[in-house]
């Protein structure tokens, strides 16, 4: 065993440079969810609308998205967002350039991935449902709004759930770009400590925790939800 | 855009397009790599997840499971290329290549172990049943009964974990493994010819995923038992 200390692990470390980037981790996650499962649902809309200008631009924007690594996309989208959208924040832009670009990949990134389970959500509605909801005069938004999209959101509840998990874990990945999230937060503190080894082992461990204990109450829900039904 | 820049010397005695070609190749043979270990380890971590009487072999590898699972491929990259060599020291004799395909092929067994324990226990009861009315003991009745069919129900879930495998090996830009993402980043600031770069890497990246695709949709082609169905997964992942 080499040397290994962990006495550089205290709340003062935690609140100076953890804290921030935890705090940017769950936002990140909670801003691309919310945006995410919006324009998912929209994508999954248009692919199923049958109309053809509609269908062909979702069909290739999911599949493109979904057929290169994330990392990349962080990439191309730091690259491509002009500094006159970060200057619309004002000062704010000039110093949050990595981490506001980050979070315009994710919503952008994760419509795709939350429009694919929307899509299996929608079309694991019986078309008996919609059938009726046309049988009572509903125009299409209505009998999507009133008839299927609940029943959908419920259905693949278990499942977004567990794509937010993922996607808070892809949030580390916001490093190739240096924006300042949990990862950073502990790496930082690792150099400034002199023990990057000793820093990165607690993030792991505070991921695993977070995580774990996410995933566990997904799946009690998920039995709770199963009964129900 | 100025494609020319791909026939620009690097300053060490090669182009630009001969380095991508080089990453591209790291890409491959880290993922391919990775793909071997993640599915020898998925394969038995899932199998023994549903052994009927070894409770703590269930538990052992349900650990497995959610260990793996539970902490971003990034930080147990950095675990594996880091943190463990300074615990063990004699694990900084190890190439970095072979720390990566390691941390990459077990993130991955996780996965595949979960699709692997899904696809054995969606098969009905009656099949474990027969094979124990035969006489046969627990191994033969997964050698010749339950991994079968469980092989064919998982090909679906199992071509999109090979795809995210090699889309998850851009990550290995992190500790500067020289695949294509770090030949991205690296040609990118040398060259300033982001666009042509990015756009390069990005068309290999979808290439090599549509190929996996189809060669998994060759052999599932191939091993398909005539008449017999099963389900796809549903969506989400990577």
């Amino acid at each position: 065993m080499g040397d290994f200390d962990l006495s550089f692990f205290t709340w003062e470390m935690l609140s100076k440079f953890v804290l921030k980037g935890f705090i940017f981790s769950l936002e990140l996650t909670a801003i691309a969810t919310v945006g995410g499962i919006i324009f998912g649902t929209i994508l999954a809309l248009m692919r199923l609308s049958g109309k053809k200008f509609l269908m062909v631009p979702a069909t290739f924007y999911v599949n493109g998205m979904r057929s290169i690594p994330l990392v990349m996309v962080i990439l191309w989208f730091f690259l491509l967002v002009p500094s006159s959208f970060y200057a619309l924040f004002g000062s704010t832009g000039v110093d949050y350039r990595s981490e506001i670009s980050a979070i315009i990949t994710f919503i952008a990134f994760e419509a795709a991935y939350f429009s694919e389970i929307m899509r299996a959500g929608i079309q694991s509605i019986p078309r008996g449902q919609v059938h009726a909801g046309q049988a009572l005069g509903m125009t299409y938004s209505q009998n999507m709004k009133l008839v299927v999209l609940p029943q959908a959101f419920r259905n693949m509840l278990p499942v977004l759930l567990t794509q937010t998990i993922i996607l808070f874990q892809d949030t580390s990945l916001v490093y190739a770009i240096g924006a300042y999230d949990l990862l950073k937060g502990f790496s930082t503190a690792g150099k400034i400590y002199g023990r990057p080894e000793e820093a990165y082992l607690l993030a792991a461990v505070v991921y695993f925790v977070l995580c774990y204990l996410l995933s566990y109450s997904v799946k009690k829900l998920q039995a709770k939800i199963a009964i129900v039904r | 855009m100025d494609w020319q820049v791909f026939l620009n010397d690097d300053g060490g005695g090669r182009t630009y397009l001969e380095w991508m070609i080089d990453a591209w190749g790291w890409t491959l043979s880290v993922a391919g790599c990775a793909w071997v270990v993640a599915i020898v380890v998925g394969a038995l971590i899932g199998t023994v997840r549903t052994l009927p009487n070894s409770p703590w072999a269930v538990r052992l590898a349900n650990i497995w499971v959610e260990m793996f699972r539970n902490v971003p491929l990034l930080v147990q990259i950095f675990i594996w290329y880091f943190v463990l060599p300074k615990l063990f020291p004699a694990m900084q004799q190890i190439p970095g290549f072979a720390l990566v395909v390691v941390a990459l092929g077990f993130f991955t067994s996780a996965r595949i172990a979960e699709q692997v324990r899904a696809g054995i226990q969606a098969l009905p009861k009656g099949q474990r049943y027969a094979g124990m009315a035969m006489g046969f003991s627990t191994a033969q009745t997964y050698r010749y009964v339950i991994l079968p069919m469980a092989v064919r129900i998982i090909f679906p879930p199992l071509t999109s974990e090979s795809m995210n495998l090699l889309k998850n090996s851009s990550v290995a830009f992190a500790v500067s493994i020289a695949e294509l993402t770090t030949f991205a980043m690296q040609a990118q600031e040398e060259t300033s010819r982001g666009v042509e770069v990015y756009l390069a890497v990005t068309i290999l990246y979808a290439i090599s995923a549509f190929a996996v695709n189809r060669v998994m949709a060759f052999v599932e082609k191939r091993l398909q038992i005539p008449g017999y169905i099963v389900a796809g997964g549903t969506g989400g992942g990577h």
